[in-house]
């Protein structure tokens, strides 16, 4: 019973970082329909900056406490993030707006390899440890253990996706960006400068891959230049299975993605006796998602769309 | 009229006689790795035109295609090398290789038949990322795939007495491998040419075009879409499965690291950077893709040394930088792609007025 508890946990940390990721996914395809495929270099970054950010700082002898250097870092990987969001929009995205979908694929994939060779003339081909300032302290539920980080990882997230929910519902650029998704040339009729919409939908997308990526980094205690690819994948698969473009089903797809992974991990080996291992933990991400689409072919909360000609 | 099929004939045998000649003149001016990037362009070729009857012709987004080649080619080396010791002629295997592959295609595509767009493109990534990771786990409990360190020491093609793993000496030349590979490549690329050419031009070619244009309306006409969708998918394994039984042949060696993500995207990235749709176009997609990385290898080195004396950027690093790039400025540039098909040029001329 607690191995099953605990691996509800473990899959609640893994899963709410995803649903951060797949935040940003679901974003810009709810407005511009197309898959952002660089953002998981988007994350990357955040990551990479966060982690540099805090070594500088303990090198020169600042001797602040560990959660106050990681937040400086953030606060300096958000905006760099932001920034790089946006490039990515301006670049690869804009001026192809009204060509056919393969062709923003491409640039984004182009994107991609670009980002990932910058990354690796920055930081290098190594993996990066992140320092040892936050404590791993663990608390006890029910038998199962979680660290105080993982705990408010899951916080964390928890907060901002209220946020964003908010913006997105409440405020008008909210309103703007809904309009926009659903038409954008009419809302741009009402007023709405479809341009500045799209910007700031990846830029705010992008804020949430850079704590996604640290939350990352903390989690693993490590960064690497390639390791948006593989989180960046999990994360789509999470906005896909929700239902692409639902911001609801983005969390929702997260979080039953993490917490899938981590219960098919912990239980396979037992369930085929012995015959499949652990190391099969990545085919859950898509078995279930090709399940599910097989049975909702928009994902679990996506609109069923009418065919029309 | 005739003018035309003379100049189609003398264009014909031209192109015969440079494609018969040309390991030839490049490996003697350029080397025989050279004429190793040519065979590798031709395999490309043969995967990049599968690819596109699947998202050219019937306009559906494949992500996972690199999983047909991977199936064809352990087919291959699984059932030619030391790994099970049967050694079973090419001729056998590589047909198997393909059949299965196409099998595969059939796997993958029934459950897919509902999907749409973007949906079905992350299906396929994660139908590739599936038979990716077995091939890397499939070594215990019972060894199947040899796991990571993957399948060594494949045989050879082996036409009648003749060894394509060896040089031959014919009338005072040295064949070399690379150079015998060549022909069967370029045989079997031509092979698949003439396939999707005729494809192209049939019924089903037709069909995939309509489906592509507006599903509903092919529906109502009386095209049976599950079938010709399923068609496309089988169809565009078969020539992945070909194409890997030859790598895995030729390389002589593989493993789960050949046929990641990254693969699927390059060869997706041939077909649109070519010209989707047009088998010209994507051919000169796969060629150009292929060939353009091993020319930055060579000329990024030397350049730097040139201009600053010593080594500024890593030569591999500033390949793929500039690699990346490429990508993201030919899109920019041309978003139709570098030789499109008439019909797709004046589609795109049209949606820019509109």
């Amino acid at each position: 019973m607690d191995i099953f508890l605990q691996q509800i946990l473990n899959g609640l940390v893994l899963g709410s970082i995803y649903a951060l990721i797949a935040l940003g996914y679901t974003m810009v395809y709810g407005i511009m329909g197309l898959i952002n495929f660089a953002h998981g270099e988007v994350v990357m970054f955040g990551a990479m900056v966060t982690i540099t950010v805090v070594t500088t700082l303990m090198n020169a002898g600042v001797g602040l406490p560990g959660p106050m250097l990681v937040l400086i870092g953030l606060l300096v990987a958000i905006p760099a993030c932001m920034l790089l969001g946006y490039t990515i929009e301006r670049v690869a995205y804009r001026p192809l707006r009204n060509a056919p979908k393969l062709a923003p694929l491409i640039t984004a994939i182009g994107l991609s390899i670009v980002l990932q060779q910058v990354a690796i003339l920055i930081w290098g081909r190594n993996y990066i440890p992140f320092p040892a300032i936050l404590d791993h302290e663990t608390i006890e539920i029910f038998g199962a253990t979680i660290t105080k980080l993982q705990l408010g990882i899951v916080a964390l997230c928890l907060l901002l996706m209220v946020g964003l929910l908010v913006v997105v519902e409440k405020t008008k650029l909210g309103r703007a960006m809904r309009a926009t998704s659903q038409n954008p040339a009419v809302a741009s009729l009402m007023g709405v400068n479809v341009n500045t919409i799209i910007s700031a939908t990846f830029v705010m997308g992008s804020a949430l891959g850079a704590i996604a990526g640290v939350m990352v980094a903390t989690n693993y205690d490590q960064a690497h230049y390639y390791m948006g690819f593989m989180i960046g994948l999990k994360a789509f698969t999470a906005a896909v299975l929700g239902g692409i473009g639902n911001l609801g089903g983005a969390v929702a797809g997260g979080i039953l993605l993490g917490i899938i992974e981590s219960l098919g991990a912990g239980y396979i080996g037992d369930l085929t006796g012995g015959f499949l291992g652990s190391h099969y933990q990545d085919i859950f991400a898509f078995a279930v998602l090709i399940v599910v689409l097989i049975f909702r072919p928009s994902g679990l909360l996506g609109e069923k769309m009418a065919d029309r000609a | 009229m005739t003018m035309d099929t003379n100049k189609k004939l003398a264009v014909f045998i031209a192109s015969a006689i440079v494609l018969a000649v040309l390991p030839f003149v490049v490996g003697n001016t350029l080397g025989n790795s050279w004429v190793r990037t040519i065979d590798f362009a031709l395999l490309y070729v043969m995967l990049a035109l599968g690819l596109n009857i699947v998202v050219g012709f019937a306009g559906l987004l494949d992500l996972g295609f690199i999983a047909f080649y991977a199936v064809g080619a352990y087919t291959f080396a699984l059932l030619g090398s030391p790994h099970f010791d049967i050694h079973l002629p090419f001729y056998i295997s590589i047909p198997l290789g393909a059949g299965l592959a196409a099998m595969f295609g059939l796997l993958l595509g029934t459950p897919v038949l509902k999907l749409k767009g973007d949906y079905l493109a992350i299906v396929t990534l994660g139908f590739g990322e599936i038979i990716r990771i077995f091939m890397n786990n499939l070594n215990a409990p019972v060894n199947i795939t040899n796991g990571p360190q993957g399948i060594n020491l494949i045989d050879p093609i082996q036409i009648g007495g003749l060894s394509l793993g060896k040089a031959v000496e014919v009338f005072g030349f040295t064949l070399n491998p690379v150079h015998l590979y060549y022909y069967v490549f370029l045989f079997l690329t031509v092979m698949v040419v003439i396939m999707v050419y005729r494809l192209q031009h049939s019924r089903i070619g037709r069909a995939w075009v309509a489906m592509r244009e507006d599903s509903i309306a092919a529906a109502a006409m009386g095209l049976n879409i599950r079938n010709i969708k399923l068609l496309a998918f089988a169809l565009g394994a078969l020539s992945g499965g070909v194409a890997g039984g030859l790598f895995s042949t030729f390389q002589g060696f593989i493993s789960p690291e050949s046929f990641g993500l990254l693969e699927s995207i390059m060869i997706l990235a041939m077909v649109v950077l070519g010209g989707m749709g047009h088998i010209p176009g994507v051919i000169l997609g796969a060629v150009v893709l292929t060939i353009a990385p091993e020319i930055l290898r060579d000329v990024i080195g030397p350049l730097q040394m040139k201009a600053f004396g010593k080594m500024l950027v890593d030569p591999e690093n500033a390949r793929m930088l500039l690699f990346g790039a490429a990508m993201v400025i030919m899109m920019l540039v041309r978003p139709e792609g570098m030789w499109p098909s008439k019909r797709r040029a004046a589609e795109f001329k049209d949606a820019k007025k509109g």
